[in-house]
């Protein structure tokens, strides 16, 4: 379905000839449900509004005159030891990504048309995504509690810190807490059978967004945690 | 609906990649453990900040077996984000002198 060219298009074509077709030939351009050509818009919508949350923050890190808090010893934690520096991020990170596999996987089930293990791969990124916003909550909280981090000022140093630290991660966060609910709702459509005989569009729409919120957090741990 | 009829790769191809995300966090990870520091910390997160990124992309979300108008559409438009990066790179690195100039003094 994907490689291929319209049966009345000529023979090797070159990737810009199949640009031209698609947008040229009296037919919708792009040769998917438009469910999911909407979540892609979507998404590429929501690139700039983390993107241009992301160089907000790298241009008051960049013009402030005070010295900004060191993120590996902020977000140190201790196990029972010495604190180690981002332990919690680091987790958060691999859990994530974990999600990010079972979705991937709950989508290529779902197209096989095994519905069982749809289900249960969906739920199972869902209580990942779950317990990343849990661990989020425990990470605010110590924090705001115990490290005195408010959005106008820290006691660390450059007041922006706060203010860029809950705008992004709070955004990223309301994103995780918002896939969590669609893929439990989507994930009970599919265990109830809705999906049985027609097509599987909506798990791969709904992995799509889940997709996007492991992305960004790729871009928030390296920029904002590790930088 | 005989048009939906999705995509089909092995298994493997996810968990392969899922094994690559998982070695390429705990390396961007390790960066910060043993306190790298300098250009040479900045070019390692950076590196695989964009690996990662371009599996998630490019396997997990399909992207690579996408036809090519849909690529364009998706990544053409985010070159937008690295010209305001440019700029207010430039404008925070003004803030930074004039602040420097006139109130670092007293």
């Amino acid at each position: 379905m994907t490689t291929q060219s319209s049966p009345d298009a000529p023979l090797n074509q070159t990737q810009w000839q199949m640009v031209v077709a698609d947008w040229s030939a009296d037919k919708q351009a792009f040769d998917m449900p438009w469910g999911k050509i909407m979540m892609w818009i979507f998404l590429l919508s929501d690139t700039f509004i983390f993107g241009v949350f992301l160089i907000g923050y790298m241009n008051v890190r960049m013009s402030t005159a005070d010295s900004w808090p060191i993120p590996s010893e902020v977000f140190a934690l201790s196990l029972g030891g010495d604190p180690i520096p981002l332990i919690l991020i680091a987790i958060m990170t691999f859990i994530l990504i974990s999600s990010s596999g079972t979705m991937a996987m709950a989508v290529n089930y779902a197209y096989r048309g095994n519905r069982k293990m749809t289900f249960y791969l969906m739920l199972v990124t869902a209580i990942f995504g779950a317990s990343f916003v849990g661990m989020q909550v425990f990470e605010w909280t110590k924090l705001i509690v115990d490290q005195g981090v408010r959005p106008w000022g820290n006691p660390m140093g450059a007041a922006q810190f706060g203010a860029c630290f809950f705008m992004i991660t709070g955004f990223h966060g309301v994103h995780v807490s918002a896939g969590v609910i669609l893929l439990l709702i989507y994930a009970n459509k599919v265990r109830r059978g809705d999906y049985e005989g027609k097509n599987y569009d909506a798990v791969e729409i709904v992995g799509l967004y889940w997709h996007f919120v492991d992305l960004v957090w790729v871009f928030i741990f390296a920029l904002f945690y590790l930088w | 609906m005989s048009q939906a009829t999705g995509q089909q790769h092995p298994i493997g191809v996810y968990l392969k990649v899922w094994f690559l995300l998982f070695v390429l966090s705990a390396l961007s990870y390790m960066v910060d453990y043993y306190q790298v520091q300098g250009y040479l910390r900045w070019t390692l997160i950076i590196i695989f900040m964009f690996l990662k990124a371009g599996f998630i992309i490019s396997i997990f979300m399909h992207l690579k077996w996408e036809r090519y108008a849909v690529k364009l559409v998706l990544l053409l438009p985010p070159v937008a984000i690295l010209l305001l990066l440019a700029l207010m790179a430039i404008e925070a690195d003004y803030i930074l002198l004039s602040r420097i100039s006139y109130f670092a003094a007293d």
